[in-house]
């Protein structure tokens, strides 16, 4: 019954996938814009001050969901210092929290991919007398293909994420259900049969991601750009 | 082989500074350079002094601090003691930008032939890109990635990269050490051309050939000490230092 929901081509299912895949996507776009510069600073600095920044972008990858979706929801509630900008119970309000919830993972996988890349690089960064900034770039671009997977990593975290979402979300039909608050939803309804057919495609998803962006990387390693 | 006036040895008294920037002055020095890494000192009071042209070759036994010495000396590390001067300057970054070193084992771009070089051409020059890589006789693997190139050829990217630069003087560590007789000899035609051009050119070599063959002075390092410093041809006729006559005929050295 789940298979022939999802084969059926129900409106509403493939409504609730297409806003998780936009939500889930805009969230890694931009928690890769913020983490992959922030990831490269921590490679490529040395500061006072570096390895408490280190442990704590480190102990930012375990933030709880809920907790993330709380404060998000204090700060965009009516009351909230960002309430004026009518943003709860938005798909931008679920965007914001799986941002702040996946850049930590992004900078902190990035800044080992990149640190060890740096390794390499530097005596050659600094007889180029690069700039910080120019090595930074040069390393974020020399290290895409397995930051791919860093941001997959990413990718993973907020698609599967229910706790924030649904906090600053609301799980409302047709605004902001997405997968996962609908798989809860259904499931607590006891509509199984769609939570399934929702959970099939999370699967699948989850699956074509992965194989999409090992393919590419595996390319890249044969082509010595990895 | 030209004869190539060795910049007498210079003391921190002389060095400091260096009066003016004359076309026959110095073009880099050292003052008392010490470098030591746990506990050993590595580099140990060592005091040189660069012409402005000609090729240096910086030669002695494993050990000696030879690939340290041309570090210290590009301001890749900082020494304990000691100062680089480029002219009459301290050495900084800006100066660093009118150097390119080579190193021993290339240090590429996962990138493309042509990307490496242009990586270094700021604002990208396509013409120079390719001028630069038919120098090395890559142009014709232009497209290809850089890291899927031989020793020979990955080393040949590496120089025209340095080149790039458009470098005052040129650091090579040992450039030639894995490389077959023929890229060898192909790395020396470009060394040469680019002495020609008026580059100053600072080599580490292990292959007394080699020096020979390319050499307008030596720098004899043992056991992080500077004990030769002279004109290619006196050196090889008659060194002066025990350590350099031994080396010179194969004799093994301590």
């Amino acid at each position: 019954m789940a298979f022939a929901l999802v084969l059926s081509g129900d409106g509403d299912l493939y409504r609730i996938v297409a806003l998780s895949l936009r939500v889930s996507l805009t969230a890694t776009g931009l928690a890769c814009l913020f983490g992959l510069p922030l990831g490269a600073l921590l490679a490529v600095a040395r500061f006072r001050g570096r390895n408490a920044a280190l442990v704590l972008v480190n102990a930012l990858m375990g933030l709880p969901p809920v907790v993330v979706g709380l404060l998000v929801y204090l700060h965009l509630s009516r009351s909230g210092p960002l309430g004026f900008l009518g943003l709860l119970y938005t798909p931008t309000a679920m965007i914001i929290a799986q941002c702040i919830l996946i850049t930590p993972i992004v900078a902190a996988l990035s800044r080992q991919v990149l640190e060890d890349l740096n390794d390499e690089y530097a005596e050659q960064f600094r007889s180029l007398s690069l700039t910080r900034r120019q090595s930074m770039t040069a390393l974020i671009w020399d290290g895409r293909f397995t930051l791919l997977t860093v941001a997959l990593a990413g990718f993973g975290r907020a698609v599967a994420e229910v706790g924030a979402v649904i906090i600053v979300g609301g799980n409302i039909d047709h605004l902001t259900r997405v997968m996962t608050t609908a798989i809860a939803l259904e499931t607590s309804k006891g509509d199984l049969a769609l939570a399934l057919a929702l959970g099939i495609v999370l699967m699948v998803i989850a699956l074509g991601v992965n194989a999409l962006v090992h393919s590419v990387r595996m390319s890249a390693v044969r082509q010595a750009y990895a | 082989m030209r004869e190539v006036p060795v910049p007498p040895p210079v003391s921190c008294q002389r060095v400091l500074p260096f009066p003016g920037r004359a076309a026959s002055g110095p073009c880099l020095s050292a003052c008392g350079l010490r470098y030591e890494a746990g506990g050993r000192v590595l580099i140990d009071g060592l005091d040189l002094s660069l012409g402005r042209d000609g090729i240096t070759m910086v030669m002695g036994p494993n050990g000696a601090g030879k690939s340290l010495l041309l570090r210290l000396l590009h301001g890749l590390i900082p020494p304990e003691k000691g100062s680089v001067f480029w002219g009459d300057t301290l050495l900084d970054a800006e100066a660093r930008k009118r150097q390119a070193m080579v190193f021993q084992k290339p240090v590429l771009l996962r990138r493309s032939v042509a990307a490496n070089v242009d990586f270094v051409l700021r604002p990208g020059d396509p013409v120079r890109c390719d001028a630069l890589l038919e120098r090395v006789g890559l142009l014709a693997r232009a497209d290809q990635p850089a890291r899927l190139l031989s020793g020979g050829e990955q080393q040949r990217l590496a120089l025209a990269r340095a080149l790039a630069t458009g470098p005052n003087l040129l650091f090579l560590d040992e450039p030639t050490a894995s490389l077959d007789p023929a890229s060898a000899l192909m790395i020396e035609d470009i060394l040469r051309e680019e002495r020609s051009r008026g580059t100053k050119i600072v080599c580490v070599t292990h292959d007394i050939g080699q020096a020979r063959r390319l050499a307008d002075d030596v720098v004899f390092l043992s056991q992080g000490r500077l004990v030769e410093h002279r004109a290619a041809a006196a050196f090889f006729k008659a060194p002066a230092a025990p350590a350099a006559q031994a080396y010179l005929e194969g004799r093994l050295t301590l």
